[in-house]
């Protein structure tokens, strides 16, 4: 063995790296071996006699549960799987370009409806302020145009029809105008000035006859063949048969567009570009609807809309959300809340289950009693109901998210921790009839002190264990609530409410990106916390394996 | 024995009446808000009673004028006579309810406890006897992962490839939508089909720790004297696994079993709730979520009655099938 150091040493220079210094105290006791080799003391290299003590190697009870435990190859890739987690989940965020709660916007194409076109095949009534011509002289009227006949009488009034062309008559009662009936409709070039009656009505005259001029209240009015009204030489309105109607309210169509529509649509063309004033050309489609016998004239138009579950890219690996948040992003944040709202609730369990089963199974009698008692009503309170209905109630009271989140984890902990104060209890029950019990007791060593330093430290490595496992299944509690929508809530990301997407059926069927990496973190997180556990109790009980 | 059956019942009693307390006064201290706004939401629906009313209806079941000792023990009075009042959410007495939806969630649990226990104990043995093995190390992965899947996860794994990708199951429901035009038969085999994944779900997530425990208390016995005693006697591995070990492991598996039989009553509240099988989990979530006190605090309570039974006839077990046990 001495001569292998010795060949080792040349290659070695530094002989303190390594378990280098522990063998040179080794060689600072002036072991006979090592000032026969000078040269392998200065380095640190020392020589045991056979029979030496020192050349077996001892290790501490630890570093043996260390060795086991790296031994077993499926609880050091659980272990391996936890690292990534954390790695993933709390330098992941860190390095993430994006913040959880970023939204993104996509521009997208929309057809938007922009406008109606009618043609107008029916006769629209126009009636005088203040006379009257209702529905059923209109329907007699029809009567009396379909008969041919110039005059009809209804309820003793007796009406004149004076028919200037087939598309326009004028009404009169008592030699008086009171109406007319016309399938063209006169509208003003001026948006919002309302056209008076006997204009409309001298307009529609004069394009009966192929257009003309006419004055009217002072002013010198031409119309031409087109319909297009001129007030000197200023256009004032318009008669067409054609109504074009904008859908949206507060948009004014002008006399040129709307020519240009009606000209597009009597050329039979399903789209139609306008120059606008401003000389930006938009351009429109024009889909005739056969049951509503008019055309709806759609606009293309850029609209900016959240970039909601967008299929995974090389801005977004893993596709974005239903809110339009970058979903790798969101993972590495949910991890975060799960591992905290874990630890947390475990710390919490783990503090109570201590304190109460240490106490329990140090002083017996009726404290013991009392307490086990405790834990056994604990035991029978259904945790899950309970956590449901105190997460409805804080649905209904709009509770804070983020003050949520502290409830939860308060609760989970408060109805955690009976499994652990039993597992205490009974291990202290055991360790308390040993002889080094007795032994503090001897030494006059303080009750607190005999609990927490010398009785809890043997309960550790079961404790340890549970404790892993039971992180696990916090996890998974939690993210069974936040699932159903109690648990952690939007803004926060959990990895629980991430999959709670997928009670959208379509989001099942069509964006696994959404659910499926979440679902698998959730399942590789608590799988490793399990493994993790298992062969922490291999390691630490060897009696179990053999 | 006679004693000591009629300690634990005495015993289960008194923690129960404690539990039941504990589940009163937290209802009670859900805000009082809470309980006007639901009233108030109730009394909206058309032909309902009024606001006032609901509200009366309230104090009177729950006591909710009293004190909280007294009113608890109204409360008692009338749940030992079977009184639970009326459900707010389904608008039937809550005890109508129950035994209308608890069969659906009795046979699934029966149905998947039958198929748990003959997959895991017969795979829990074959890890325990060939220990470090590569199927045993299988065996254990398979368990832990039985574990650690989230139901709901899983469920939607399950609905993706058969009710989607393959089109055999529907998403959700016990019946399908022509269940009316059915035969008998044709009806029962509806449900089946119905129940099928909700069953497969429940027993993937159970199976991990009955397959564990049976391993390790396999394990535990494989390791006792008595079987080096049988093994040194000649006798073939067969016999020492199946006549030996096998039922000395039975002791510690038909406890655990029998205590979970009430669980059978106590219905799946997720694996229910993500199929929608109106057994009374999905039930009784669609009363927790919907703030119906009257059946929510029915539901509690029978679980914690459940549990009790469950642990009580864990314990009365134990002592039956094991004379060790009794003697001390």
């Amino acid at each position: 063995m001495a001569f292998e150091n010795e060949k080792k040493t040349p290659s070695r220079q530094d002989g303190l790296s390594g378990d280098g210094s522990v063998q040179k105290t080794g060689s600072m006791a002036g072991n006979e071996g090592a000032s026969a080799n000078g040269a392998a003391a200065e380095n640190g290299k020392p020589e045991y006699s056979l029979n030496d003590d020192r050349r077996v190697k001892t290790l501490s009870p630890s570093a043996l549960v260390i060795k086991r435990f790296i031994r077993n190859r499926v609880a050091v890739t659980g272990l391996v799987i936890l690292i990534l987690m954390f790695a993933f989940s709390y330098i992941g965020g860190l390095i993430s370009p994006y913040r959880q709660d970023q939204v993104f916007y996509r521009t997208e194409l929309q057809n938007q409806d922009f406008a109606g076109v009618t043609e107008n095949t029916d006769f629209r009534y126009v009636v005088k302020e203040g006379a009257s011509f209702g529905s059923v002289e209109q329907a007699q009227f029809v009567l009396a145009t379909i008969q041919k006949k110039d005059a009809f009488e209804f309820r003793g009034t007796s009406y004149r029809l004076d028919k200037l062309s087939d598309v326009l008559y004028g009404i009169y009662s008592g030699g008086e105008l009171i109406a007319f009936a016309s399938c063209d409709v006169v509208s003003s070039s001026v948006q919002g000035v309302k056209l008076p009656f006997e204009l409309q009505y001298l307009i529609l005259s004069s394009l009966a006859e192929g257009g003309g001029s006419f004055t009217y209240e002072g002013g010198d009015y031409t119309v031409d063949e087109d319909g297009g009204v001129l007030l000197g030489k200023e256009e004032v309105a318009y008669a067409s048969r054609y109504i074009v109607q904008p859908i949206m309210s507060d948009v004014h169509l002008t006399r040129q567009f709307k020519e240009e529509l009606i000209e597009s649509i009597q050329n039979g063309e399903d789209s139609f570009s306008f120059t606008e004033a401003d000389g930006s050309v938009s351009v429109y489609t024009v889909v005739f609807n056969a049951a509503m016998k008019n055309w709806n004239v759609r606009q293309e138009t850029e609209t900016r809309v959240f970039d909601t579950y967008s299929a995974p890219s090389k801005e977004h690996w893993l596709g974005t959300d239903k809110n339009g948040m970058d979903m790798l992003t969101r993972l590495m944040y949910g991890g975060r809340v799960s591992l905290y709202i874990g630890f947390i609730v475990v710390i919490i369990e783990t503090t109570l289950g201590v304190l109460l089963g240490g106490v329990s199974g140090y002083f017996g009698g009726w404290v013991d009693m009392l307490i086990m008692r405790i834990v056994d009503i604990f035991y029978c309170i259904p945790s899950m109901p309970i956590i449901i209905i105190l997460g409805a109630a804080m649905d209904m009271m709009r509770v804070d998210p983020q003050v949520r989140m502290i409830y939860l984890m308060l609760i989970l902990g408060f109805l955690g921790w009976p499994g652990i104060s039993r597992l205490v209890r009974g291990q202290i029950l055991t360790l308390r009839e040993q002889e080094f019990m007795m032994a503090t007791e001897a030494c006059g060593i303080s009750v607190p002190k005999r609990i927490f330093r010398h009785l809890l430290p043997n309960v550790m490595p079961q404790l340890i264990v549970t404790m892993t496992m039971s992180l696990g299944s916090v996890i998974l509690t939690e993210a069974t609530l936040s699932f159903l929508g109690l648990g952690v809530k939007f803004p926060f990301a959990s990895w629980g409410n991430i999959i709670n997407d997928v009670n959208n059926t379509f989001v099942l069927t069509n964006y696994w990106f959404i659910w499926i990496p979440a679902g698998l973190c959730l399942l590789s997180t608590v799988l490793a916390f399990n493994l993790v556990g298992d062969g922490l109790r291999d390691a630490f009980d060897p009696k179990m394996k053999r | 024995m006679k004693k000591y059956i009629l300690k634990r019942v005495l015993i289960s009693m008194v923690i129960l009446v404690f539990v039941a307390f504990i589940i009163y006064v937290l209802m009670r201290c859900l805000p009082n808000s809470y309980v006007e706004t639901i009233a108030r939401q109730k009394s909206q629906q058309p032909g309902s009673k009024s606001y006032q009313e609901w509200l009366e209806d309230l104090n009177a079941s729950y006591e909710l004028d009293k004190g909280i000792i007294p009113g608890f023990i109204g409360w008692c009075g009338k749940a030992i006579r079977g009184q639970f009042g009326d459900s707010w959410y389904y608008t039937v007495p809550v005890v109508e309810k129950f035994k209308s939806v608890i069969w659906v969630s009795f046979f699934m649990g029966a149905v998947s406890l039958f198929f748990e226990l003959i997959i895991a104990i017969p795979l829990g043995i074959i890890a325990a006897t060939r220990q470090y093995s590569r199927t045993d190390y299988a065996i254990t992965i398979i368990a832990l992962a039985g574990i650690s899947l989230p139901t709901f996860f899983f469920a939607s794994l399950l609905k993706l490839l058969f009710s989607v990708k393959l089109g055999w199951f529907d998403l959700y429901g016990l019946v399908g939508r022509n269940y009316n035009y059915l035969s008998r038969t044709g009806q029962i085999l509806d449900m089946g089909k119905h129940l099928f994944l909700p069953i497969l779900t429940l027993v993937v997530i159970s199976i991990g720790s009955l397959m564990r425990y049976t391993r390790t208390n396999m394990l535990e016995v494989l390791n006792a004297d008595y079987i080096r005693t049988a093994r040194a006697k000649g006798l073939s591995e067969k016999k020492v696994i199946y006549h030996h070990a096998f039922r000395n492991t039975l002791i510690p598996l038909v406890t655990i079993v029998g205590g979970s039989l009430p669980g059978l009553f106590s219905g799946a509240l997720i694996t229910e709730t993500l199929y929608m099988i109106p057994g009374i989990g999905y039930t009784s979530y669609n009363a927790m979520v919907g703030g119906d006190i009257p059946f929510s605090m029915f539901y509690l309570v029978f679980l914690a009655i459940l549990t009790l039974t469950g642990n009580l006839i864990s314990d009365i077990l134990y002592a039956v099938v094991d004379p060790r046990v009794r003697i001390s």
